[in-house]
C-alpha cells in the first residue's frame, strides 16, 4: 500500500507542476497589457512603464517563471492588480462557498445515481433500464445552466419554496441556498456517472460469487445490496474522482446562474477585470484541487480493493 | 450502448415472429453486415433522422426562417404567440422562431468545426504514442494528464481569456483541450492492436511503419474515435451554448442559443418561453446526436 501511495503521490506532484507551468504560460501568452488595462486608456506612457517595471513584466519569460515559482514555494500566490490584496486572501474568502457547492452536488449525485443504476442493472433491458438510459441521454444533452434556470423558474419563482439565488444567512439559510445550485451541478455529472455505474454493476452481476449467492438462496435484494453494491462501490469512488474535475468546472457556471460568490465567479470577474495574478492563482488552485481529490479517491479505492495496488 | 430491439448479425433468420413481434421474413443475405445492423438499429435511425432534420433546417435557414434574425418589429415587442410571430418576439421585437433557426445554424456549425482538429490530432497522437511507445508516449501521456487535471470549463474559459471571446477563441480552446480524449481512447486500443498477429505478420513481411499504421492499425482503432466524435459534438455544442450564456462565446448580433437563454433569463418571471425555448432546441440537438452516436457504437462494435 505504501509503495502504491508513494507512486501515486509522485505522479500527482508531477501533474501539479505541469498544471502550474501551463497556467503560467497561459497568462503570459495573453496579448493585452495588464498595466494598460488597470490604469485605463488615459494613463500616460510613463505611468504604464513604471507599473510594468513594478510588476516585473519587462523581464524575460524564464526569469518571470523563476520568480513566480519561488514565490509560489513560499506560499505567495501573487497580489491582485485590482483590489491590491493578496490573491490568496481573495481565494481564501471564496473557497468555502465552492467547496460547499461541490460537496452538496456530490451528495446529490450519489443519492440519484446509485439507486438509478442499481435499478437499471438489476433489470437489464427491462422497462426501468430503458427509462434510466434514455434519461441519461437526455441529461447529457442538457446544458446544466439552463436546467438551473428552469429549476429557479419552478421552485423559486412559481412555488416560492427555495431562494432564487444568493447565499442566505445562518447555517440553515446557507444550506437552503445550496439546494438548487447543488442539484444543477450534480445534474451535469449524473448522466456520465449513471452510464458507467450501470455497466460496472452489470459486470459484477456476471461474476461467479453472485451466482453462488443466488444459489445459496439469498433474496434478490440481499444479493443486490450485500454483494453487487459493495463491489460496485470501488468503481463508483474512482468515477467520482474522475468526474470531480468536470464538476468543479461546472461550478463556475452554476455560481454565475445562482449568483454565488465562489471561486468560479472570482475567476470570471477577474477575467473581465484582466486581473492576471488572480486568474492565475484561481486556475492553479482549481487545477491542484482536482489533482488532490483524484489522488484521494485513488488511494481510497486502493484501500477498498487490494487488487488495485498490485497493478 | 444497446439498441431497443435485439441485435443480431446476418445469418439464418429464425423462424416465427422476431423479438419485436414482427414476423421475420426470409430475405436475401445482406451484402454488408454493417448495413444490416444499421437497418435494425432504431437508435441509429431515430438519431440520424433528428440530426439530418436539424442540419437541413440549419442549411436552409435563409429560405425557411420567416424573418431575418436581426429584424426588429418594434410594434410587437415581447409579443406572445401570434400568427405573425409563431413563437412570439423578444425584448427587441425580433422573431423568436427565426432566431432559434439562425442560432441553430451558428451553433451546429461551430460545434462541428470545433471537433475536427481535436479528432484528427488526438487520433494521430494516440496512434503514434501507442504504436511507437518510448519518449513520445511519455510526453503525450504527461500532456494528457496535465490537461485532464484542469476542470474543463476553467481551462476553456482561461484559453478564451487569452485568445479573446468569440468563435476563434472557441476553436483555439477546443483544439488545445479536446484532443486529449481521442488520444487516450485510441492509444489504449492501439496498444492492443499492436500486439496482434496480423501486425506482427505485416512487420515480418517488411512493410514500412507508416504503411502498417495506415492500413493495419488505424482501420481497427479509429471506430472508437468515430463513435466518440458524435458524443463529442454534443458536449462541444453544450459548451458553446454555455460560453454564449456567459458572454464568452459567439458574439452578438450573431444569434446563438446560449446568449438567447442569457437574455431571456431577465424575463423569467414574465416571458419564461424566451429562456426555455433555446434550451429545448439544444436538448433536441443533443438527443439526436447522442442517439446517433449510441446507434453507431452498436453498429460498429466488433462481434
Amino acid at each position: 500500500m505504501l509503495r502504491y501511495a508513494a507512486r501515486r503521490v509522485a505522479a500527482a506532484v508531477l501533474v501539479v507542476f505541469g498544471v502550474t507551468l501551463a497556467t503560467f504560460l497561459l497568462m503570459h501568452l495573453e496579448p493585452g497589457d495588464p498595466a494598460r488595462a488597470v490604469l485605463g486608456l488615459h494613463a500616460t506612457a510613463s505611468a504604464v512603464a513604471a507599473l510594468r517595471r513594478q510588476w516585473g513584466l519587462n523581464s524575460s519569460l524564464p526569469v518571470q517563471l523563476g520568480h513566480f515559482l519561488s514565490q509560489l514555494v513560499q506560499g505567495n500566490l501573487g497580489k491582485s492588480y485590482i483590489y491590491n490584496v493578496s490573491a490568496a486572501s481573495l481565494i481564501g474568502g471564496r473557497i468555502g462557498q465552492t467547496a460547499a457547492l461541490v460537496a452538496v452536488a456530490t451528495v446529490f449525485a450519489i443519492i440519484f445515481t446509485v439507486p438509478l443504476s442499481a435499478l437499471a442493472a438489476s433489470r437489464q433491458n427491462g422497462v426501468a433500464d430503458h427509462a434510466v438510459r434514455t434519461l441519461s441521454v437526455v441529461g447529457l444533452a442538457l446544458p446544466a445552466f439552463w436546467f438551473g434556470i428552469v429549476l429557479i423558474e419552478v421552485f423559486a419563482v412559481r412555488l416560492h419554496l427555495l431562494p432564487v439565488g444568493g447565499e442566505g444567512s445562518g447555517f440553515g439559510g446557507h444550506l437552503e441556498s445550496l439546494v438548487l445550485p447543488g442539484l444543477t451541478a450534480s445534474f451535469a455529472m449524473a448522466p456520465i456517472l449513471v452510464r458507467s455505474l450501470r455497466v460496472g454493476m452489470l459486470e459484477v452481476m456476471d461474476a461467479e460469487f453472485i451466482a453462488v449467492a443466488r444459489a445459496k438462496g439469498l433474496g434478490e435484494l440481499r444479493v443486490l445490496f450485500g454483494h453487487v453494491a459493495r463491489n460496485a462501490l470501488v468503481p463508483t469512488v474512482t468515477l467520482l474522482g474522475l468526474n470531480i474535475a468536470y464538476l468543479i468546472g461546472s461550478t463556475v457556471i452554476v455560481e454565475q446562474v445562482f449568483n454565488l460568490n465562489g471561486l468560479g465567479s472570482l475567476l470570471l470577474s477577474s477575467i473581465l477585470n484582466r486581473d492576471f495574478p488572480v486568474v492565475q492563482a484561481t486556475t492553479l488552485v482549481l487545477g491542484a484541487g482536482v489533482v488532490i481529490i483524484n489522488l484521494a479517491t485513488d488511494l481510497l479505492a486502493a484501500r477498498l480493493d487490494p487488487r488495485i495496488r498490485l497493478r | 450502448m444497446t439498441t431497443l430491439v435485439g441485435r443480431y448479425g446476418p445469418g439464418p433468420a429464425p423462424e416465427g415472429p422476431g423479438p419485436d413481434g414482427a414476423p421475420v421474413v426470409a430475405r436475401k443475405r445482406p451484402r454488408s453486415v454493417l448495413a444490416y445492423r444499421a437497418r435494425h438499429s432504431p437508435t441509429l435511425i431515430i438519431g440520424a433522422a433528428i440530426t439530418l432534420g436539424l442540419v437541413l433546417v440549419a442549411v436552409l435557414a435563409p429560405l425557411i426562417s420567416p424573418y431575418a434574425p436581426d429584424h426588429q418589429d418594434l410594434y410587437n415587442i415581447l409579443s406572445g404567440v401570434s400568427s405573425k410571430h409563431l413563437l412570439g418576439t423578444d425584448e427587441l421585437g425580433r422573431d423568436e422562431l427565426s432566431r432559434l433557426i439562425w442560432a441553430g445554424r451558428t451553433d451546429l456549425r461551430v460545434g462541428i468545426l470545433a471537433v475536427i482538429f481535436p479528432f484528427c490530432f488526438g487520433t494521430a497522437m494516440g496512434t503514434l504514442a501507442g504504436y511507437r511507445g518510448g519518449w513520445l508516449d511519455t510526453v503525450v501521456m504527461r500532456a494528457v494528464d496535465v490537461l485532464i487535471a484542469f476542470p474543463f470549463y476553467v481551462l476553456v474559459i482561461g484559453l478564451i481569456f487569452v485568445v479573446g471571446a468569440g468563435t476563434t477563441g472557441i476553436y483555439v480552446a477546443f483544439a488545445v483541450v479536446d484532443w486529449v480524449v481521442y488520444a487516450r481512447a485510441v492509444r489504449s486500443t492501439t496498444l492492443v492492436v499492436r500486439e496482434s498477429d496480423y501486425v506482427a505478420a505485416a512487420r515480418t513481411g517488411g512493410l514500412p511503419d507508416w504503411r502498417i499504421l495506415w492500413r493495419h492499425v488505424l482501420p481497427n482503432t479509429i471506430t472508437q474515435a468515430v463513435v466518440y466524435l458524435t458524443n463529442d459534438v454534443v458536449l462541444v455544442i453544450v459548451a458553446v451554448v454555455t460560453l454564449g450564456y456567459l458572454g464568452l462565446g459567439v458574439q452578438p448580433p450573431t444569434p446563438d442559443w446560449g446568449a438567447m437563454i442569457g437574455e431571456g433569463q431577465e424575463f423569467l418571471t414574465t416571458y419564461w418561453a424566451l429562456a426555455t425555448l433555446p434550451g429545448i432546441a439544444v436538448l433536441i440537438t443533443g438527443l439526436g446526436l447522442s442517439l446517433l452516436g449510441d446507434g453507431l457504437a452498436d453498429v460498429l462494435r466488433p462481434q
